[in-house]
C-alpha cells in the first residue's frame, strides 16, 4: 500500500510540474479533418451543462471501483504471466467483454453518434468496418497467435527468425502505434473533461493518465482486463437506455424512426442549406430523404477504400488487441472471445445509429453543431432532452452517467495501449535484448512497471503538449501503420514458410514509415496556403460588397476584420514538410501503404531466403494450428 | 519443455494434419475472402451505385440503409458458422491428431 501512495503522489506531482513546465508548447492548428475527431471547440452560446455533483460523484464511485479492483488484482500479480497475460486466466466470455472495453473507444461512442446526426447515412457507413475489421481478427490472427504467442507481437514474430532485430523492430512497431493511438486518445479525453465539467485541459490528461498508470503498474492485465470488462457493461448499459428512450419516441417502430427522420423538417433544413448549400430548395426534392442517402460526408470513394483496408487490416494489428489473446488458456476460448466481442461491439454500432438519428430528430442537427462543430455532444445532448422530458432530475443523472460512461471509456482504452506498449518495451527490449533473457521473475516484472510508468508520463506530456493539434488523424495512422507495418508480417510469419528475418524487418520498417510519411504529406496536414487561400475569398468578396456600396454587419465586419489577419498569418507558410499543398492525395494512406509493406516483406524475405528458418516453419506451423505445447508456454 | 525432441517435420507429414491443414486453410481463407469483398461493396456501391441505394423499400428505409445494416449481420453469421464449423471439424480433427501422437 505504501508503494501505492508514492506512486499516486509522484503521478500527481507530474501532472502539476507538466502544468508548470509546459504552459507554451502549442501550435496553432486547422479542424480540418471530419472523422473522429474530438477536437473542436464549441462555442459559449448553448452548452451541455453537466450537473457537477453528480458526475463527480459518478467519476469518483468508478475511480474508487477500479482501485478497488487494482488493489485485488496488486495481490495476484507476481510473475510475468500474472502482468502481461492475467495468467491466461480469463475466460473467452470475460475476454470478449474485455476485447470491447479495450476497443469502443470515446471516438466511437460520442463522435460517430455524432457524425450520423450531422451526416446521415455517411457516419452509419463509416461504423461498418470498424465491426467487420474482426472477421479477419477472428479467422486469421486470433487462433493462432493464441498458440504461438506469449506476452507481445515480438514472440510471435521471433519464434523462428533472428530474435533481436526482429524484437527490436517488432517493438518500435508497437510503441508507434500506442502512442499515435494514446495521443489521440488522451487529447480527446482531455477536451472532453473540458468541454463538459470544465475541467482544465493539463489537470484532465494528468488524472487520467494518473489513472492509467496506476492500473498498469499495479494491477498488470488483470486490472486492466476488469476495468475494460466494467466499461463495456457501462458503455452497452448507457447505449441501451438511451435507445429504449429514443424508440419509445416512435412507439417501437423501425420504420416510423426512419419516417420521422425523413419528414423532420430541421433536418430537411440542415440538409438544403448547410450540406448541399443550396439557398433556394429545389422543387420536388426531398431533403429528409437525402439525409439517409450515402456521399453528404464522405465524398472521396478511395479514400473510403483506403480507410476500409486500413481498419479491416490494421485492428488484427493492433497490438493492444492481440496481446488481448494471450489471456485466455485455449485457441477455442480466444475464438469464444472473438465472437462474443463481435455480437457486443456490433449491437453497440447499430444502437449507436438509432442515437445518432435519434439526437438528429430530437435535438436537431442545427443545434449539435452549434455546441460542437464535430457532432462529438449528440448523445450527450440526446440524454440531456430526452432526460429533462421525464424530470429535470433524470436528464441530469443521465447526462453525468454518460459522461461517467466516457471517462471510463477513455481509461479502459488508454490503460490497454499502455500495457502494450509497456510489455514491448521491457519484454521485447529490457529482457530479450537487453538482458538476453536472463532476467528473474522479479526483475521482469520490476522492468514491466518501470515500462509502464515512463511510457505513461511520456503519453501525458505528448498529450499535454498537443493540445491544439489536430489529432484526429493519429487515429488513422495508428491504423495505418498497424495494418501496413504489424499485420502483413504477423500473417506472413505465421502461414509462409519461406518468411524470415530480413522479411520481417523489412515489412515492418517500411510499413511503418511509409505510413507515416504518406500521412504527413497527406491532406490531414494543415497547409497555410490553403488556408490564405481560402480567407482571400472571404476578403475579396466582402470587401466587394463594401464597394457596391453595401453596409456590412457586424458579424460580416468581425469575419473580414479575422480573414485578413488569417490572410496575412498563412500567405507564405508551409506545412510541416515544406509543402504547398498535399502532395499525397487521400487522408488514409492504406490503399498505397498496405500492398507496398505486403510486398517489401515478400521481397526481402526471397532476396534472404534462410534455410535455419524455413526449416523451423513446420514447428511452428503445427503449433499455430493445434496448439500443442501451450501449456508449457504458459508455464515458463 | 517435452516437446524438445518432438519431431515437428513428422507431424508437419502426419497425413491428419495435412487434413487438418488443408481443409483449415480453404475455409477460414475462402471466408475471409468473402467477408472482404462484401464489405468493400458498401463504400464502393455508396460511391458509384448512388440512385440503387437511394431506393426506398420499407417506408423511408432505402437500400443502402439495409446494405449497410446486413454488413453486421453478415459478419455475424460468418463468426457463428466458424464457430460451428471449427467445433464439428478443425477441433475434432485436432483431437484426433494430439490423440494419435499421444500428446492428451
Amino acid at each position: 500500500m505504501k508503494k501505492f501512495l508514492v506512486i499516486m503522489i509522484v503521478a500527481l506531482t507530474l501532472g502539476v510540474t507538466i502544468n508548470v513546465i509546459l504552459p507554451s508548447i502549442s501550435l496553432a492548428g486547422a479542424e480540418n479533418s471530419i472523422a473522429a475527431a474530438i477536437t473542436a471547440q464549441a462555442p459559449t452560446v448553448h452548452k451541455v451543462e453537466a450537473n457537477k455533483t453528480i458526475t463527480i460523484t459518478l467519476f469518483v464511485i468508478i475511480v474508487l471501483i477500479t482501485l478497488g479492483i487494482v488493489i485485488w488484482a496488486a495481490k495476484r500479480t507476481k510473475t510475468t504471466a500474472d502482468f502481461y497475460a492475467a495468467r491466461g486466466a480469463i475466460t473467452g466470455l470475460q475476454n470478449g467483454w474485455a476485447i470491447s472495453g479495450d476497443y469502443m473507444s470515446a471516438a466511437s461512442f460520442l463522435g460517430i453518434a455524432g457524425l450520423i446526426s450531422l451526416y446521415g447515412y455517411d457516419g452509419f457507413m463509416y461504423s461498418v468496418g470498424w465491426l467487420v475489421a474482426y472477421v479477419t481478427v477472428l479467422l486469421i490472427v486470433a487462433e493462432p497467435c493464441r498458440n504461438a504467442g506469449k506476452f507481445t507481437m515480438g514472440d510471435i514474430l521471433s519464434f523462428r527468425s533472428n530474435p533481436k532485430p526482429v524484437r527490436a523492430a517488432a517493438a518500435i512497431s508497437t510503441v508507434c502505434v500506442s502512442v499515435f493511438y494514446l495521443t489521440a486518445q488522451m487529447v480527446g479525453a482531455g477536451k472532453l473533461m473540458e468541454l463538459l465539467l470544465g475541467i482544465p485541459f493539463k489537470l484532465a490528461i494528468s488524472g487520467v493518465g494518473a489513472l492509467m498508470i496506476i492500473y498498469v503498474v499495479f494491477g498488470g492485465m488483470i486490472a486492466t482486463t476488469w476495468v475494460q470488462i466494467i466499461k463495456a457493461c457501462l458503455l452497452m448499459t448507457g447505449a441501451i437506455v438511451l435507445c429504449i428512450l429514443v424508440l419509445a419516441k416512435c412507439g417501437f417502430n423501425p420504420v416510423q424512426f426512419f419516417t420521422d427522420v425523413a419528414t423532420n423538417t430541421q433536418i430537411k433544413t440542415w440538409v438544403q442549406i448547410n450540406l448541399l448549400h443550396e439557398a433556394i430548395p429545389k422543387a420536388g426534392f426531398d431533403y429528409g430523404q437525402r439525409f439517409l442517402e450515402p456521399g453528404l460526408l464522405l465524398k472521396d470513394v478511395w479514400d473510403q477504400i483506403s480507410l476500409g483496408m486500413a481498419l479491416v487490416l490494421g485492428t488484427a494489428g493492433m497490438p493492444h488487441i492481440l496481446m488481448r489473446f494471450f489471456t485466455v488458456p485455449t485457441a477455442q476460448a480466444a475464438r469464444k472471445s472473438v465472437i462474443w466481442a463481435m455480437f457486443i461491439i456490433g449491437t453497440f454500432y447499430i444502437l449507436t445509429t438509432l442515437l445518432g438519428f435519434g439526437a438528429a430528430i430530437n435535438v436537431s442537427p442545427q443545434l449539435i453543431s452549434h455546441v460542437d462543430p464535430g457532432g462529438n455532444m449528440a448523445n450527450l445532448l440526446l440524454a440531456q432532452m430526452l432526460g429533462n422530458q421525464i424530470a429535470p432530475l433524470v436528464g441530469d443523472f443521465l447526462l453525468a452517467f454518460l459522461c461517467a460512461v466516457a471517462f471510463a471509456t477513455i481509461l479502459a482504452v488508454v490503460s490497454g495501449l499502455v500495457l502494450a506498449a509497456s510489455a514491448a518495451i521491457s519484454h521485447d527490449i529490457w529482457v530479450n535484448i537487453i538482458r538476453d533473457g536472463h532476467a528473474d521473475q522479479h526483475e521482469q516484472v520490476k522492468a514491466a512497471r518501470i515500462a509502464a510508468i515512463v511510457f505513461g508520463a511520456v503519453a501525458v506530456i505528448i498529450g499535454i503538449a498537443s493540445e491544439r493539434q489536430n489529432v484526429a488523424h493519429l487515429v488513422a495512422l495508428a491504423f495505418a501503420v498497424a495494418s501496413s507495418g504489424n499485420l502483413p508480417v504477423v500473417i506472413l510469419s505465421l502461414f509462409w514458410r519461406k518468411f524470415n528475418t530480413a522479411g520481417i524487418i523489412a515489412g515492418l520498417i517500411i510499413g511503418t514509415a511509409l505510413s507515416i510519411l504518406l500521412v504527413l504529406v497527406s491532406p490531414n496536414m494543415m497547409y497555410p496556403k490553403t488556408i490564405a487561400a481560402g480567407a482571400q475569398k472571404i476578403v475579396v468578396a466582402l470587401e466587394k460588397k463594401q464597394a457596391g456600396g453595401a453596409v456590412l454587419t457586424d458579424a460580416e465586419k468581425a469575419n473580414l476584420a479575422k480573414s485578413k489577419i488569417q490572410y496575412e498569418q498563412n500567405k507564405d507558410g508551409t506545412s510541416l514538410m515544406g509543402l504547398d499543398k498535399p502532395w499525397f492525395p487521400l487522408k488514409n494512406p492504406g490503399i498505397v501503404s498496405i500492398p507496398i509493406g505486403f510486398l517489401s516483406a515478400v521481397i526481402f524475405a526471397l532476396l534472404f531466403r534462410s534455410k535455419k528458418e524455413e526449416d523451423a516453419f513446420d514447428e511452428l506451423y503445427v503449433k499455430q494450428n493445434t496448439g500443442i505445447g501451450v501449456a508449457d508456454v504458459l508455464k515458463h | 519443455m517435452a516437446q524438445q525432441q518432438t519431431d515437428w517435420a513428422a507431424i508437419a507429414r502426419n497425413p491428419k494434419f495435412i487434413e487438418l491443414h488443408r481443409r483449415k486453410s480453404s475455409f477460414l481463407f475462402g471466408w475471409w475472402i468473402f467477408s472482404n469483398i462484401y464489405y468493400f461493396l458498401l463504400p464502393i456501391g455508396a460511391g458509384s451505385a448512388q440512385g440503387l441505394f437511394s431506393v426506398q423499400l420499407i417506408g423511408h428505409i432505402n437500400f443502402g440503409y439495409l446494405f449497410a445494416l446486413s454488413q453486421f449481420f453478415v459478419s455475424w453469421a460468418i463468426a457463428i458458422y466458424y464457430a460451428s464449423w471449427a467445433n464439428r471439424v478443425s477441433d475434432r480433427l485436432t483431437n484426433e491428431l494430439l490423440d494419435e501422437l499421444k500428446l492428451r
